[in-house]
């Protein structure tokens, strides 16, 4: 009895020990990092595939690997970044941040927050497994065309279908609690138009995954009834339609593009308040922009398929839709930089890295508006350029979003201060990096380099070269960010409650002492 | 190995030029294809005009960015201003954007009809996308053909060096006459392809089941180089699309021509033909149509693609052999290559019965053009 | 939205026959009153494109590949089907009309592609397609090209025969 009583004379517990905390934790900072610590894991794993296509594409002709292996590196590249890097990730953050930014103890619903973390490796297991099976992996693109990936498809893509179904499970199952917790635990005081960006920006990313990864599962589930089941969903030949799979699959994949840099805008708007010392300027047009980025991702989706022979009538319709999106997000980058206008700004890494998100996410989305002028896309369409595009509003985009958030939230998680020099040098290798990599693509786009090649024509040498080399310093230079992480959760200058000068009034997390404890808010905060 | 220290002197050239690319050599590296008809042009016309006015937007966003980062930075001892909004610069921006974008819609749309043309083609060439290889079909001559990469693969795996149209050259191209107005009508046979000629601005996706169409109309005679777009398969890259443009009394000739050989052809069918002739034309055919898959030295890739030298197939069993080329194998990627003439098919099946150790360890079973018209009699019984 | 995605299959059928995309054409279809009356008539090109997907061994050609048609009257084509195996198959035409917005406009009243064609070893047979081309055509399209891709089906009923009996 008298133990019982010593251990709980703190008034709280701690972490459970060993293994076990992590397999059965339901506390929302324990899962934050486990997913956190998942994407990094995958990040390198999706990186080494990419690192893959660019030793094959550092040279024409074939040196390296077999264009059969080659599609299934583009194929799980893809699949991984987008599924398995960027999605976690966010998550991630979201576990950490969500209740520590509106005063609530712990997510709403803690055990369905422990599975939808540890549905994820059992997913990506499956279909990292195939690449070891005698047919090899999905070969097929990120996009599983039908009927590519139904009638001509290697067998292990009944695993791919598996696994897509259990990532869709747990993205789902996420966004209910996170609906859930931002719905009934806000602290008092705290009105939908009072919270954090971050928060709205996880609101709307949420509802979009919970409407359009239900569609995902039924198209794969369609795929495996064609497959296995002698339907014709996506066969012609027993009066289904194949450019049906493609409608499907946008009709998931465009919003799937906006949960993957909404929660980004969030974070990047948290950063550019903190660092220019000046309330995030349009508060009201960021959430309006964000939900209308997210209301109209629903109608856009064939402008990824301006080629399959849409008539007149659908291609305007689908360009007119697609350029309304640069109006919404047009307002973001003005309000990011309204906000640092007559600020008083420190660069400090996270900061670098939100001014580089809102640079780069600009230039992706100058090239993704002139994607949206459809007899221009007619030449752009599944050449480098869209490559380039979607790697530069996904990588200094997304990615960038990512790593800002982190060095940004960081010290409030470990209680060290990060090493500030290795930082910099963490980021400005990764930004010129980034551009080395990713802007030679344009061009080689725009000259007719069409995508997921294994070889090429001899007029794009060169950029490929440079391009091969930026993507191999991006690669090494992200082992940093793990050293500069594992170096600050060890040791280093101890951070303040509010971090960052001026902070403490801009969120409720930077009220709590760093590192959080194991369990913050059991009491709710009052918000005025 | 002399191409290498070609690239790694451009190398450095293009670390240190990468911004100023214009400075590296011909636009046609960095830029899009004006291309060569009136459609093309004008879609490069359009890409170029969005281009600037994104161009211009970069400048002056980043350039307010920039100053005031530049401009308030804390130390400088710039201390913040306190106002988080600002309802008329709100609304102006999203006025300005809104107009930008109607200045960049209207001329889209004009271009946009331009290309969604539907009258009447001159002459009508129905594409085909296979795995992995085009096939042209001139709806009014009879003719038609497969057209193949013809690039070495010994190029490909850096045996020898490449050349000049490394990848972006076929055994034959699709001809066609300038100055008429071209329809293309294109469908796939397996998966999706797109066939792709950036000078003419026509991208369109190959279906299995659906007929696209588009059109063309190209002043200039020329060898115009394009690719297939659509991601089907391990060959995807290896199928590029060639045509070549000529003038109207060349591309008469060459229906003729086309004609002709498509009646000796039938005539060589009826020939007697040695063991050596047929081993001689099927090596070539084997060249162009097999070595992709089945490999130079018949060892092929399996688990996909199956090994000829060894296999019972190609040692004791040549009227299975007949039928796995007439017919193709279901499921596998072996397509029918009935299309072809009985010739080539007789000889490229001798020369797989003959050829590697083959001819040593087999059955020496030779298989002439008369085989295959009794193959092709019997089933049609 | 699982049951929204699912309902996404029938959804686009009826808009693609509504809108004609992607010249997707189903069953018979008859000209409206309003079209019947139009006495306005024009010549246009029509053209068969006959196609054998995959390895499908069938001879399957059209006797014409174009013919110059007025719009408003009843015409026929008459297409050959030859099966030149030893063993029955079955197969399955699959039309489609370029440009798509074309295919509202082109009424079939008799097609081979309405149903599954089962052909013995060595069988020949020849089938038509009856259609009347709408009046109301617009006019700047000046040719119909309609699409026949022959599927082998053999396989796949086997299947479906066999999935059946479970």
């Amino acid at each position: 009895m008298s133990t019982v009583v010593e251990t709980h004379d703190h008034g709280h517990h701690g972490p459970a020990k060993g293994l076990t905390r992590w397999l059965y934790t339901t506390n929302h900072k324990d899962i934050g990092t486990l997913y956190l610590w998942f994407s990094c894991l995958m990040l390198f794993i999706g990186g080494s595939m990419a690192m893959v296509i660019r030793a094959e594409l550092f040279q024409p002709g074939l040196q390296i690997v077999e264009p059969e292996f080659f599609n299934q590196m583009t194929t799980n590249h893809g699949l991984i970044m987008v599924f398995g890097v960027i999605m976690p990730a966010f998550v991630g953050l979201a576990n950490w941040m969500l209740p520590m930014q509106i005063g609530a103890p712990d997510m709403a619903l803690p055990r369905l927050n422990n599975l939808s973390f540890w549905l994820l490796p059992m997913a990506f297991g499956i279909l990292i497994s195939t690449l070891f099976m005698p047919e090899g992996g999905p070969n097929f693109g990120w996009t599983f065309y039908a009927p590519l990936s139904t009638t001509y498809a290697p067998s292990t893509v009944n695993y791919f279908i598996f696994s897509v179904h259990i990532m869709g499970i747990s993205s789902i199952l996420g966004s209910i609690n996170i609906i859930t917790t931002i719905f009934n635990m806000r602290a008092p005081g705290m009105t939908l138009m009072k919270m954090p960006l971050f928060v709205w920006s996880w609101l709307i990313t949420a509802y979009l995954l919970i409407a359009v990864m239900p569609v995902l599962a039924g198209v794969v589930t369609m795929m495996l009834m064609d497959i296995n089941f002698g339907t014709s969903f996506f066969n012609a030949g027993g009066g289904g339609d194949p450019v049906l799979f493609q409608h499907v699959f946008w009709f998931f994949g465009h919003p799937e593009v906006y949960i993957m840099i909404l929660p980004a805008f969030g974070i990047a708007s948290h950063i550019i308040e903190t660092f220019s010392r000046k309330p995030i300027f349009g508060y009201t047009s960021m959430v309006y922009a964000m939900s209308s980025i997210a209301i109209l991702s629903f109608v856009v989706w064939a402008h990824h398929m301006f080629t399959v022979g849409m008539p007149l009538a659908g291609e305007l319709f689908f360009m007119y839709s697609t350029m309304l999106i640069a109006i919404p997000t047009g307002v973001k980058v003005f309000n990011w930089i309204a906000t640092m206008y007559r600020g008083s700004i420190t660069f400090e890494t996270p900061m670098l890295f939100a001014i580089a998100f809102v640079a780069l996410f600009t230039i992706g989305g100058f090239s993704g508006l002139m994607l949206a002028i459809v007899p221009a896309d007619f030449q752009y369409h599944d050449t480098y350029f869209v490559v380039a595009h979607f790697h530069y509003v996904l990588v200094p985009g997304s990615l960038f979003g990512i790593i800002a958030g982190v060095y940004y939230w960081l010290p409030k998680w470990t209680g060290n201060m990060y090493d500030e020099t290795l930082g910099q040098l963490h980021f400005w290798l990764t930004f010129i990096s980034v551009n080395l990599t990713f802007f030679p693509m344009h061009f080689v786009g725009l000259a007719g380099m069409p995508r997921r090649y294994p070889d090429y024509a001899l007029q794009f040498a060169d950029f490929n070269m440079v391009i091969s080399v930026g993507a191999f310093l991006f690669g090494i230079t992200q082992l940093l960010l793990v050293f500069i992480v594992i170096k600050s959760i060890r040791a280093g200058k101890k951070a303040k409650p509010e971090v960052w000068e001026g902070a403490g009034e801009l969120g409720l997390e930077w009220t709590l002492e760093s590192p959080a404890p194991y369990h913050t808010f059991t009491v709710q905060p009052q918000v005025k | 190995m002399a191409y290498l220290s070609k690239f790694s002197f451009k190398f450095y050239q293009i670390i240190f030029l990468i911004l100023p690319a214009t400075l590296l050599g011909e636009a046609a590296d960095y830029n899009m294809s004006v291309g060569v008809t009136e459609v093309s042009r004008e879609i490069f016309d359009l890409h170029m005009l969005i281009f600037w006015v994104c161009v211009w937007i970069g400048v002056v966003v980043f350039g307010i960015m920039f100053w005031s980062l530049w401009k308030y930075r804390k130390s400088k001892g710039a201390v913040a201003a306190d106002f988080d909004d600002n309802f008329w610069l709100e609304i102006g921006w999203t006025v300005a954007a809104t107009l930008i974008l109607v200045v960049i819609a209207v001329p889209s749309t004009q271009v946009m009809v331009k290309a969604y043309d539907d009258a009447e083609g001159e002459i009508n060439i129905m594409v085909t996308g296979h795995q992995w290889k085009w096939h042209y079909k001139y709806l009014e001559d009879d003719i038609s053909f497969f057209s193949n990469l013809s690039t070495d693969p010994e190029q490909i795996y850096n045996k020898m060096p490449k050349g000049e149209f490394y990848l972006k050259e076929v055994d034959e191209p699709l001809v066609i006459p300038i100055n008429k107005r071209i329809r293309f009508l294109i469908t796939g046979n397996d998966v999706i392809h797109s066939w792709w000629v950036p000078d003419f601005a026509v991208k369109q996706d190959a279906i299995p089941g659906f007929i696209n169409t588009a059109w063309t109309n190209v002043p200039e005679p020329g060898i115009y180089r394009g690719n297939c777009t659509e991601l089907c398969g391990i060959r995807h890259a290896f199928m590029p699309v060639v045509v070549r443009a000529v003038e109207q009394e060349e591309y008469d000739a060459w229906v003729v021509e086309k004609v002709m050989l498509a009646e000796q052809e039938k005539l060589l069918t009826s020939k007697e033909w040695t063991t050596e002739e047929l081993f001689e034309r099927g090596e070539g055919f084997y060249q162009t149509n097999c070595v992709a898959c089945h490999q130079v030295n018949g060892q092929g890739i399996p688990p996909v693609f199956p090994a000829l030298e060894g296999s019972q197939i190609t040692l004791n069993d040549a009227p299975r052999q007949i039928e796995i080329l007439m017919e193709g194998v279901q499921g596998a990627a072996m397509a029918s290559y009935a299309g072809y003439s009985e010739v080539d098919i007789a000889a490229v099946i001798t020369y797989t019965r003959q050829a590697w150790s083959n001819g040593e360890n087999g059955d020496g079973v030779i298989v002439t053009p008369q085989d295959i018209v009794a193959y092709k009699n019997k089933t049609e019984l | 939205m699982f049951a929204f995605g699912w309902a996404l299959v029938p959804i686009y059928d009826v808009f693609c026959e509504i809108t004609g995309l992607n010249g997707k054409v189903t069953g018979p279809s008859y000209l409206s009153e309003t079209s019947q009356d139009m006495t306005v008539h024009r010549e246009v090109l029509i053209q068969f494109m006959t196609h054998n997907n995959e390895s499908m061994p069938w001879t399957f050609k059209s006797e014409k590949v174009q013919m110059r048609i007025k719009t408003g009257s009843q015409q026929e084509a008459m297409f050959v089907f030859e099966n030149t195996t030893e063993k029955e198959m079955t197969g399955q035409v699959i039309p489609s009309v370029s440009p798509g917005r074309g295919a509202e406009f082109f009424h079939k009243t008799e097609c081979f592609c309405f149903e599954q064609q089962t052909l013995a070893a060595g069988e020949r047979i020849e089938l038509p397609v009856r259609f009347i081309v709408d009046p109301a055509l617009p006019k700047e399209i000046g040719s119909l090209s309609l699409g026949y891709t022959l599927f082998d089906i053999t396989d796949q009923l086997k299947r479906n025969q066999e999935l059946a009996k479970l």
